[in-house]
């Protein structure tokens, strides 16, 4: 009855298990008995002090890891670069996130984990936020898109707001949340408001508020709004400050 | 009134009407082919062409998986924009953990993805570890080999359910959460729960494997690989439902890669990339398997790469099973390790022990350790950095669904709107993973 096999049923799934672009790289293998301090050097880190003298603050390699601190300003071009370099190829961003320290001496840290999938390396990319400047870095959304939702978080949990981000909203919490920036160490685990305050928020929310200008602005859903909501998004008032 | 039908001539020729929109006027068509006006009621049907739908999907929605939102904007029926909305389910557990010793933080571990409970016990457990600066026994290794893969099994055997359910197919979902039952008692005969296991600790797991628990286990491994034959027969050349499923959602490698996708959503791109053959943990370049890679990277070729995951995941658990040596589970480490019940009870410096043990919490060196295993959705990291107190200073999970997800404007745009609910079951999300 069948005459040929349609290509569809043809071996869909390839078993395929490519090796690393470098071939004299070690197979890899489980870490053990890793040292806090020190250990190898992850090539990249020496790759960017070549390329970028003027931009690695630090270079720590703390439990295996590698991390290169960078200025701010930096980063952009950096994770850029790494990207498109082809003895790097760092083309995996696995992570966008901050950290901030009990310590309030310690500053505020962007960290950046990358990934390059054909050198099987990982690298950790910091950036400190100085004291009192506006808490800004460059997004590197123009590299990884990935970085869309993830930066959107760092954004909703620290107010670290990223440049060149197309659509820097809060992800997590409610556009209209006016407690601040919960992951920082000011906020307390309970929230800021008591709880009467929350409760006579949550009751006055308009559930209509929780669309987004975006969307509003397809078909006419606009004009059925209330008109205060109206005001508000006209208005172009920030939101979650 | 045959050979009626609606003409919409004002976009091209007449103005707008008094709300700015653009005028539409019934017209019917002659022998000749040349537009007659009509009156209104007339009209067969008003011609909607141009003038887009909104249209919200969830949070309380069966298909979403969870209390996702997506707002879409239909043009007939074909998605134009997609808006996805999350954080209903939003508990601050990053924040929680700030507050938690590590061994406290595990119970959290449990709810995010739940799922793959005892998977995400494994992994917290194994980035603590690295930052406490320990290595677990061989027998402790083994034994959260198995404890993953099982995970592995549950959460792509409840991916396959719904999603069966979704696509209209019920009655592998039965035999799907058949097997899953099976692989929940085995859990709850090893740790004493289903669902939040809790089982690994820092340096160790919380209980050692019960008399008589591996033969359930290769009882289980010799009757599994049938019922995923008999799903693969039922689904596989199905005509609904590879109609269904084929050429949706494709995603290029390139971009998956570039949208940062882990796990089966990005190897049915066709990347191969899986932590634990790249970045491997917990001795997996010692096990013998292979990585599944799609061709084409739609809604099929992922239900494919999970397929053939099962069967894999069955491969590792019986080399597993074969070489589980015997020794203690827990490290000898008093600086992480709680001391016996028996010797706690009996002994003053071990009750002192004890209660510093419990009451301060173990503290690691200053530093910060991120560590990612290969979770069923994908790479699953845990950033912890520690000031050298008992609690960390950031907990921080990389959550592959949430990743994953946020490419869903990408993958629905021009599809239909009954396709959206195919793809959105295809990334397999769960949103307690997502919302933290």
């Amino acid at each position: 009855m069948t005459t040929g096999v349609d290509p569809l049923w043809e071996a869909p799934i390839r078993i395929v298990y490519p090796g690393s672009a470098d071939p004299t790289a070690p197979a890899p293998a489980t870490p053990t008995n890793v040292p806090h301090r020190g250990g190898p050097e992850n090539p990249s880190a020496a790759a960017i002090r070549a390329r970028f003298p003027d931009a690695v603050r630090r270079v720590d390699v703390v439990w295996g890891e590698t991390t290169v601190v960078v200025p701010v300003n930096r980063v952009l071009e950096i994770v850029r670069w790494l990207h498109d370099e082809p003895l790097h190829l760092y083309t995996y961003l696995s992570d966008v996130t901050a950290v901030e320290f009990r310590d309030p001496e310690e500053p505020l840290t962007v960290v950046w984990h990358l990934r390059s999938l054909a050198y099987r390396r990982f690298l950790r990319l910091k950036a400190e936020l100085p004291a009192g400047a506006p808490l800004e870095v460059d997004s590197v959304w123009s590299v990884f898109k990935g970085a869309d939702w993830l930066e959107r978080e760092c954004y909703d949990m620290f107010g670290i707001r990223f440049r060149g981000h197309p659509d820097l909203r809060r992800i997590l919490m409610w556009e209209q949340y006016l407690e601040g920036f919960p992951l920082r160490k000011d906020f307390p685990l309970r929230g800021r408001f008591s709880r009467a305050e929350q409760l006579r928020q949550a009751l006055a929310a308009n559930p209509e508020a929780r669309y987004s200008m975006e969307e509003l602005s397809i078909a006419d859903a606009f004009e059925d709004l209330p008109p205060d909501m109206r005001t508000r998004l006209q208005g172009g008032e920030p939101t979650g400050e | 009134m045959s050979g009626t039908r609606t003409v919409d001539v004002a976009l091209s020729t007449s103005g707008l009407d008094a709300q700015g929109r653009p005028q539409r006027v019934p017209l019917a068509v002659d022998r000749a082919g040349n537009p007659v006006a009509v009156s209104a009621p007339e009209a067969m049907e008003p011609d909607l062409q141009g003038e887009h739908m909104l249209i919200n999907i969830g949070p309380q929605h069966p298909a979403t998986h969870g209390v996702l939102r997506l707002v879409l904007e239909l043009d007939g029926e074909t998605v134009v924009r997609c808006i996805p909305h999350i954080g209903y389910l939003h508990c601050g557990f990053e924040k929680i953990g700030e507050y938690r010793q590590y061994n406290q933080i595990i119970p959290w571990t449990d709810r995010e993805d739940y799922l793959n409970s005892i998977g995400n016990n494994v992994a917290f457990a194994l980035s603590a570890e690295r930052l406490f600066g320990v290595d677990i026994t061989p027998r402790c290794t083994v034994l959260r080999v198995i404890a993953a893969e099982l995970s592995r099994i549950i959460s792509h055997l409840v991916w396959l359910g719904t999603t069966c359910i979704d696509i209209g197919a019920f009655t592998p979902f039965l035999w799907a959460f058949q097997e899953r039952e099976n692989v929940y008692r085995l859990l709850e005969n090893w740790v004493g729960a289903r669902l939040t296991t809790s089982a690994t600790r820092v340096g160790g797991m919380a209980a050692d494997i019960p008399t008589g628990w591996v033969d359930q286990l290769r009882g289980f491994l010799s009757e599994f690989p049938r019922t995923i034959d008999e799903i693969d027969r039922m689904l596989t050349r199905n005509a609904i439902w590879v109609g269904r499923t084929v050429g949706l959602g494709v995603m290029s490698a390139e971009e998956a890669e570039n949208y940062g996708l882990s796990g089966p959503m990005l190897r049915a791109s066709g990347l191969a990339y899986d932590v634990r053959k790249d970045f491997p943990y917990l001795d997996y370049e010692t096990y013998e398997f292979d990585v599944p890679v799609g061709t084409r990277g739609d809604v099929y070729d992922r239900f494919l790469v999970r397929m053939e995951e099962l069967r894999q995941s069955v491969r590792i658990l019986n080399q597993a099973v074969d070489r589980l040596p015997d020794g203690p589970v827990n490290i000898d480490d008093p600086r992480v390790i709680l001391p016996p019940k028996s010797k706690a009870m009996n002994e003053m410096e071990s009750m002192i022990h004890h209660f510093k043990q419990v009451m301060e919490g173990p503290r690691p060196p200053i530093g910060e350790a991120y560590v990612a295993v290969e979770s069923p959705k994908g790479e699953k990291g845990y950033y912890m950095v520690s000031d050298g107190t008992a609690k960390p200073v950031r907990w921080r999970i990389r959550p592959p669904s949430f990743v994953n997800l946020s490419a869903i404007p990408k993958l629905v745009e021009g599809h239909l709107l009954s396709d959206v609910i195919a793809i959105n079951a295809s990334i397999d999300i769960v949103m307690g993973e997502i919302d933290r």
